[in-house]
């Protein structure tokens, strides 16, 4: 059967098992868009306000379930919309295959209207990618994409498609769903020298990172940890892994994490990474990173073992095959002391948040926003956050019960993120209940993406922490550059989001105190529409314990009062 | 700091030298010198790397050779490896210096390739440190320009890098 490139496209995709797509149409992938018409019925298209947004919101879609996200854009302006989401996709490796039309190939390299050299401007920021210049080669490009983007550890790819590939003409067959790769056995010397590691510790903490956080190994951890003492924590992307109700979860640890979860890692003699990268936002000073313990790396990707820190023991491969022969093999412990010494952090650490919340009175604060949101939340719920001090409150004291609940930009740090992740995540699944926590900052990048939410009937609640202030900015202004407050300051904006919410069609509240944030979060999760929350905190919060950038542990700052380090 | 040389096989595409040379400059690695060509089997080309630095830096280097796509196989050579570069300098001569500049390059088994009144351009052929050496010895007599291939490089013995477990 002879097809179009632009239909052997879509049915290619059809064929990888993708049923939603984002995206938005322009002049060079207009075929494709021409097949999708033709195709509506088997896959459905969402138009999104503006490329940036399609992409995040491929990527959301992404982190909610593990599928392998797709977008579509035009050329030039509408190829390089999409960049800032590809490369938050290839920072968190979240798997995603992009897709751009360019200009027909007589006319690459000429300069031509719309034309630019997507794959170049890509390269460093994708896994792979490809310039298909010859249609019978589109298909296994498209399938040899989707076994990249989800083998091994995961990531964005993108494919540059010109448009007479698209318009000439190619036998085609469906072919068969690609299968992941299967990643190389972990070896046996390597596992051996882990389970020594581990039977001989006295101290361990086991460190869950972002590829461990979609494996749904978190019941095993537990047990694992219950079965060595060990206690557990985790990286900004590893939240969800485990429940954060398991008492053994210290969560989250680095420069915003946990005071326990960070002490204790500090104090183990032994630490278990998997899927852990020991990036500079979770590790601080490397001189003083870590450095009366063994650490014991399990990860998929070779080049992480020793990138960032040396480790005793790294373990290549499938990770959950590591894991579940380490856990077997490792001896069962009894550490009383260990427990005490971690009980004891815990004590203190709850010591300080009951101080700092006393200190606080009763107005609206951060932590009493994510707080209702707990208390209210569905099962299931999935968190999607934009990038700064929400996002850091969010990860802090969210609870989660599943995997896959946290959507957020960890490597990238990607303002602007949120609002299309959180369209993503709840295309992927429609059933669960989806909560943006974004600030006023954050919000203001890429807000248009209401209209998108509103038009294909896309129910997600958007809590706007609104303090006037690019608030993670002014926290570092106050706290290292003299409080010299330069550009942080959004009060002068004036702009109302509830009225903004209205004139996009949506439903907009507002809630200055904790009894109006909790009427209004209750009546949202109510509406099942798009609602979003203007949500008023003071300026002065900050998000505590901090680990100043380059500090380690000594160094943590954990009570600042009128701009001033107390302690 | 030491001197290393890796070899790389890559497919023979459109675009891969780009992909492991833009690899080099994302993760802040300075190459000394770097030549690609082909090789025994037409749907791979050679790129032969060389890079000054320690354990770490070689180590870190591999790693992100290997996980490029269109990368085959990746190796680093042994010391013994046989190496050898190819220069062309072009040098300014006198009638006073011109029997020295010859038989300079006779010692260095350089042939002169060109010659016209008043420069000739001598091709050399070696390890890297000797046309080092002759780069040197040229100074004096004042270099018009001079271009270095880049080391290439072959292990010893009858096996292929290709195949190497």
């Amino acid at each position: 059967m002879k097809l179009t490139g632009a239909e052997i496209i879509v049915r290619t995709l059809i064929e990888q098992g993708v049923t939603d797509i984002f995206g938005y149409p322009g002049g060079q992938i207009l075929s494709v868009y021409d097949a999708l018409y033709k195709y509506r019925d088997e896959i459905n298209h969402i138009l999104t306000a503006h490329e940036q947004g399609a992409a995040h919101a491929a990527d959301g879609y992404s982190r909610a379930t593990g599928k392998v996200g797709v977008v579509f854009a035009t050329s030039g302006p509408g190829a390089t919309n999409l960049v800032t989401g590809i490369a938050t996709a290839m920072l968190d490796s979240v798997p995603m295959v992009a897709i751009t039309g360019n200009v027909p190939c007589n006319l690459i390299g000429k300069d031509s209207f719309q034309e630019i050299d997507i794959t170049g401007v890509t390269l460093p920021i994708t896994k792979h990618n490809y310039f298909v210049n010859d249609v019978t080669t589109l298909k296994d490009v498209i399938r040899e994409a989707f076994s990249i983007a989800k083998s091994g550890r995961p990531g964005p790819v993108l494919i540059d498609v010109p448009k007479d590939v698209q318009t000439a003409l190619c036998e085609y067959e469906d072919g068969e769903r690609v299968a992941k790769i299967p990643l190389p056995a972990p070896k046996s010397e390597d596992l051996q020298r882990a389970i020594e590691l581990i039977n001989s510790s006295k101290r361990p903490y086991i460190y869950i990172g972002g590829g461990a956080a979609g494996l749904g190994l978190g019941e095993e951890i537990v047990k694992f940890a219950e079965k060595i003492d060990a206690y557990i924590g985790c990286t900004f992307m590893g939240l969800s892994a485990i429940p954060t109700s398991c008492e053994r979860f210290l969560g989250m640890q680095g420069m915003h994490g946990h005071y326990a979860s960070s002490t204790a890692q500090d104090n183990a003699d032994l630490i278990i990474g998997i899927g852990v990268r020991f990036s500079d936002r979770a590790t601080g000073n490397l001189n003083r990173y870590a450095k009366n313990s063994k650490i014991i790396q399990l990860d998929p990707d070779f080049a992480e073992i020793n990138k960032n820190v040396k480790v005793d023991c790294g373990v290549i491969g499938d990770v959950e095959i590591a894991f579940r022969k380490i856990s077997a093999a490792a001896e069962p412990k009894d550490l009383p002391q260990w427990r005490e010494c971690v009980e004891e952090l815990k004590a203190k650490e709850a010591e300080y948040e009951k101080e700092v919340e006393s200190a606080q009175g009763e107005r609206l604060t951060p932590k009493f926003v994510i707080n209702t949101i707990n208390k209210n939340k569905p099962k299931g719920t999935i968190i999607a956050t934009d990038v700064g001090q929400h996002q850091m409150w969010t990860a802090q004291y969210a609870d989660f019960d599943m995997p896959r609940r946290f959507v957020s930009s960890g490597g990238l740090g990607t303002m602007g993120f949120g609002l299309g992740a959180a369209i993503g995540a709840k295309v992927s699944s429609f059933d669960d209940t989806v909560v943006l926590v974004t600030g006023d900052g954050s919000f203001g990048m890429n807000l248009n993406e209401l209209a998108t939410a509103v038009s294909h009937n896309i129910p997600v609640i958007i809590v706007v922490m609104n303090n006037g202030v690019l608030g993670m900015v002014r926290q570092w202004q106050t706290l290292f550059y003299g409080r010299r407050y330069s550009n942080t300051v959004l009060t002068d904006r004036k702009t109302d989001f509830v009225k903004l919410a209205e004139a996009f069609g949506a439903v907009g509240m507002r809630a200055t105190t904790r009894e109006e944030f909790e009427d209004c979060f209750k009546k949202a999760l109510k509406l099942n529409d798009v609602v979003v929350i203007d949500t008023f905190i003071d300026k002065e919060e900050f998000v505590l314990p901090m680990l100043p950038p380059g500090g380690s542990i000594d160094d943590i700052i954990s009570v600042v009062k009128d701009g001033e380090v107390v302690k | 700091m030491n001197k290393f040389v890796i070899a790389v096989y890559v497919e023979n595409k459109f675009g891969v030298l780009t992909r492991v040379t833009s690899m080099f400059t994302r993760r802040g690695f300075n190459i000394d010198a770097l030549t690609v060509g082909e090789t025994e089997r037409p749907d791979f080309s050679r790129i032969t790397i060389s890079l000054s630095g320690d354990g770490y830096a070689r180590e870190q280097l591999i790693n992100q050779l290997r996980k490029l796509y269109n990368v085959k196989k990746v190796e680093v050579l042994m010391d013994d490896a046989i190496k050898r570069e190819l220069m062309l300098i072009k040098v300014r001569y006198t009638s006073e210096n011109r029997a020295d500049i010859i038989s300079a390059a006779d010692i260095y088994r350089g042939k002169v390739i060109d010659y016209t009144v008043s420069e000739m351009c001598v091709e050399v052929t070696g390890e890297p440190t000797k046309i080092d050496a002759f780069i040197k010895l040229m100074m004096p007599f004042g270099i018009i320009e001079m271009c270095r291939t880049g080391i290439v490089a072959l292990d010893r013995g009858d096996s292929s890098l290709f195949d190497k477990e």
